[in-house]
């Protein structure tokens, strides 16, 4: 747990070692801190004060571990209680009733709900193999109606619409087109409205009314802030909406919004959007926004990116060449295309821990076209031994792939690098340093005494 | 309509103005370290920021803390700490013949709502205004904007979806000058400060059009969502590494946000705020003045008694 939180806990908390139980006085510093992180990443005041507490109430009185330290033991407690607050394990809205299922959304201007809808048809249509039907109820703001057409022709999504009709009377003749030509869901595209304004807030119960949806699905977004909470309370209790959809998710705000409307609504998010292409939706996993709240980077995510792109057979193999000193240009090209399949390097640095802080600038991803140009010019041959690649092949490679011959000579170096690392590292492996299983920080790098002592 | 009564306006709305509910607990007079933090709770509910959150009142605890002070003597103190933090912007001028103005944001901030009124506004004041489709991206956010420069009556610059923002700038630098345009306004894809390829793209933008002329943008304004809240300031920050930012516009701000980030960014960034956007119809677009949005915010209050 590589946090900013956890930092600044272990510093208020250095001394706890061995003080027994965590008593009011040693924790009132760390819940501060644990308040003023919560504040930054925008979760409600309100909802803060109340986490605190209950945070509070259960730290009082626990044994300091021996095995963590106690600014991890915090966090953990204070993560544990996120995922449970923000619903447990990741759900999504069943969609078994009677066909046409419906679903409508809403949310302020500009929260992105045209979008969300085209990736909720996309998404139900590729991966819930469903018939949706959108409708274009927003007649207010410019080019809402042309946008959706848009997107909906670019997934294959056939849309309903009227012009500038009445939104409730496009909605409910939205509805019975799905049903007479056998949709099986129908999702409703509304316009974006402030919740204090009385006529539109009317205008979406009416519609609500009139089609009953079953699903009415708030579109919050990611970096809103304090207002979160009265924006969602009211669009609440006006509409009954039964789902959270987060939108810009791929932004870097750390998204305490999802904690305060779960909170405050009770209902739970189900959908994020995670980028402007329509494919970029992925359901709510609570586990996963705590880590972010907290700052902790999205480790879950990231594994099961690598897990998806790397078959573990090659894995394997490639581990064995490592150890064994035989990493050859072969192996950096597969391992480039690899990486590649994972998606944008800089989506995957900031699922990592400690990682999400740096300034994403520095890399630069047409850099790695580059490298994968020249290393596909080359001939199996050269790429199986490298140290055949004289001058006039340089050249060549150069030319073949459209780069320099200095760009060549920088890859051949960024090899050389690399394996002369994986020797290091494999000679520190073959001593058998780290094994396998035991997590250092785990409780053994305290204890070094006893560690000795198990070692015989 | 000025800032104020549009201000006074929205929050009467709510009847939860910010210092209205400051004035509650002001009750007691004295000015303990809990008062301090209840301070600090409606600031931060305001979207204050956590930094000029505790700035505010910190000033408050190194002038005020254990004495017993008047109400008004408090706000006052607040007052003039929020008046040192903010920037007030200087006067706007058009500073060449055309005066072109590039709008950036994040994604549904409100740009191309924002530029249609721009545009409206300096129709009304006689300029001739041209308006540039730069957002390629989005599905039908050219069609969008030219709704917008139908209704304001400015010129309208297009290329196809898909095309390069670049070279719409620049067809929009070349036909604004050749149509004796005195402003133009050129419009951008949203997109997320952290996405370095688009803000590459927007660099490229910026640069095609200094080859253009020198001077081009004059203004480069960043738009921000007044919902959002402490991610308004890296998205700032990161926007304004990559261009110096002229100014910000704060757009709506006519639900029951209180726009509070205008404090954070100003007391970190110092760059001034020039507009206010307050709704969806033409006209619903102020300019941003430091002493009226101080006012609006810490009289209200009083008045509302």
């Amino acid at each position: 747990m590589f946090t900013q939180l956890t930092d600044s806990l272990e510093s208020t908390l250095k001394n706890l070692r061995g003080q027994g139980k965590l008593s009011e006085d040693n924790v009132a510093e760390a819940l501060r801190e644990v308040r003023r992180s919560f504040l930054e990443a925008d979760v409600n005041f309100a909802v803060t004060r109340d986490f605190v507490k209950s945070v509070k109430e259960k730290v009082l009185g626990q044994d300091v571990l021996l095995s963590v330290t106690p600014g991890q033991q915090i966090v953990k407690i204070i993560h544990d209680e996120l995922v449970e607050i923000m619903g447990g394990t990741a759900k999504e809205p069943r969609l078994d009733g009677r066909a046409p299922v419906g679903i409508m959304m809403c949310g302020l201007q500009g929260s992105g709900k045209t979008t969300f809808a085209g990736k909720l048809a996309l998404f139900l249509r590729s991966k819930r193999k469903k018939n949706p039907l959108l409708v274009a109820a927003d007649v207010y703001r410019p080019a809402a109606i042309k946008q959706l057409q848009v997107l909906g022709k670019s997934i294959q999504v056939p849309v309903y619409d009227e012009g500038q009709g009445n939104p409730v009377d496009i909605i409910k003749h939205g509805y019975e087109y799905a049903k007479a030509h056998g949709h099986d869901v129908v999702i409703y595209d509304t316009a974006g409205r402030l919740q204090v304004d009385e006529e539109l807030m009317r205008e979406l119960e009416l519609a609500r009314d009139a089609v009953h949806p079953d699903e009415i699905l708030f579109v919050a977004d990611a970096m809103i802030g304090q207002e979160a909470v009265n924006v969602a309370e009211t669009f609440y209790k006006r509409l009954n909406f039964t789902g959270v959809c987060l939108s810009k998710m791929d932004g870097d705000t750390r998204g305490g919004a999802a904690l305060s409307i779960r909170k405050i609504t009770g209902k739970p998010v189900v959908f994020i959007g995670t980028g402007e292409k329509l494919h970029e939706i992925d359901v709510f996993h609570p586990e996963r926004m705590a880590s972010r709240i907290l700052g902790m980077g999205d480790v879950v995510s990231l594994v099961e990116k690598a897990q998806l792109a790397i078959d573990e057979k090659d894995a394997k193999n490639l581990t064995k060449r490592i150890m064994n000193n035989q990493f050859d240009l072969e192996d950096f090209l597969s391992q480039l295309r690899t990486i590649k399949k994972m998606g944008a390097i800089k989506d995957l640095l900031g699922l990592i821990p400690g990682l999400n802080k740096i300034p994403l600038g520095d890399i630069n991803e047409k850099d790695m076209v580059h490298v994968e140009a020249a290393l596909s010019s080359m001939t199996p041959r050269e790429r199986k031994n490298p140290r055949l690649i004289d001058g006039s092949r340089r050249k060549r490679i150069a030319a073949g792939s459209g780069t320099s011959v200095q760009k060549v000579n920088q890859v051949l170096q960024q090899y050389e690098q690399m394996k002369d690392m994986m020797k290091k590292m494999s000679g520190m492996m073959h001593k058998g340093m780290p094994q396998a299983g035991v997590n250092p920080g785990q409780g053994e790098k305290f204890h070094p005494k006893k560690d000795k002592k198990k070692k015989r | 309509m000025g800032l104020f009564s549009v201000i006074k306006q929205g929050l009467a709305k709510t009847r939860a103005a910010l210092l209205g509910e400051i004035k509650g607990i002001l009750g007691t007079g004295k000015v303990t370290d809990e008062l301090l933090e209840q301070l600090e709770e409606h600031l931060i509910r305001a979207d204050v920021g956590v930094e000029a959150s505790f700035a505010l009142t910190d000033a408050l605890r190194e002038n005020a803390l254990g004495k017993s002070l008047s109400q008004d003597q408090i706000l006052q103190i607040l007052r003039n700490e929020a008046n040192r933090l903010l920037v007030d912007p200087p006067p706007f001028v058009l500073q060449g013949k055309p005066h072109v103005i590039l709008v950036i944001g994040v994604n549904g901030a409100g740009k191309t709502t924002t530029i249609g009124k721009l545009a409206h506004r300096f129709k009304a004041e006689g300029k001739k205004v041209m308006v540039a489709a730069g957002d390629t991206f989005r599905a039908a956010a050219i069609e969008q904007l030219e709704a917008w420069a139908q209704r304001s009556g400015a010129e309208f610059v297009r290329h196809q979806e898909g095309s390069d923002p670049a070279a719409v700038a620049y067809d929009a630098c070349e036909a604004g000058k050749a149509r004796g345009c005195d402003v133009i306004l050129i419009d951008t894809a949203g997109r997320l400060h952290n996405k370095e390829h688009l803000m590459e793209e927007l660099r490229k933008v910026v640069r095609v059009m200094r080859k253009h002329d020198e001077s081009y943008p004059h203004d480069i304004l960043l738009v921000i969502d007044g919902n959002t809240g402490q991610n308004t300031i890296n998205q700032t920050k990161v926007f304004h590494q990559s261009f110096p930012l002229s100014g910000l516009v704060v757009t709506k701000l006519d639900g029951t946000a209180r726009g509070g980030s205008v404090l954070s960014i100003a007391s970190q960034l110092k760059i001034p705020i020039r507009w206010v956007g307050m709704g969806e119809k033409i006209d619903q677009l102020v300019p941003f003045s430091k002493t009226e949005y101080i006012d609006g915010l810490f009289e209200n209050a009083m008045e509302q008694e």
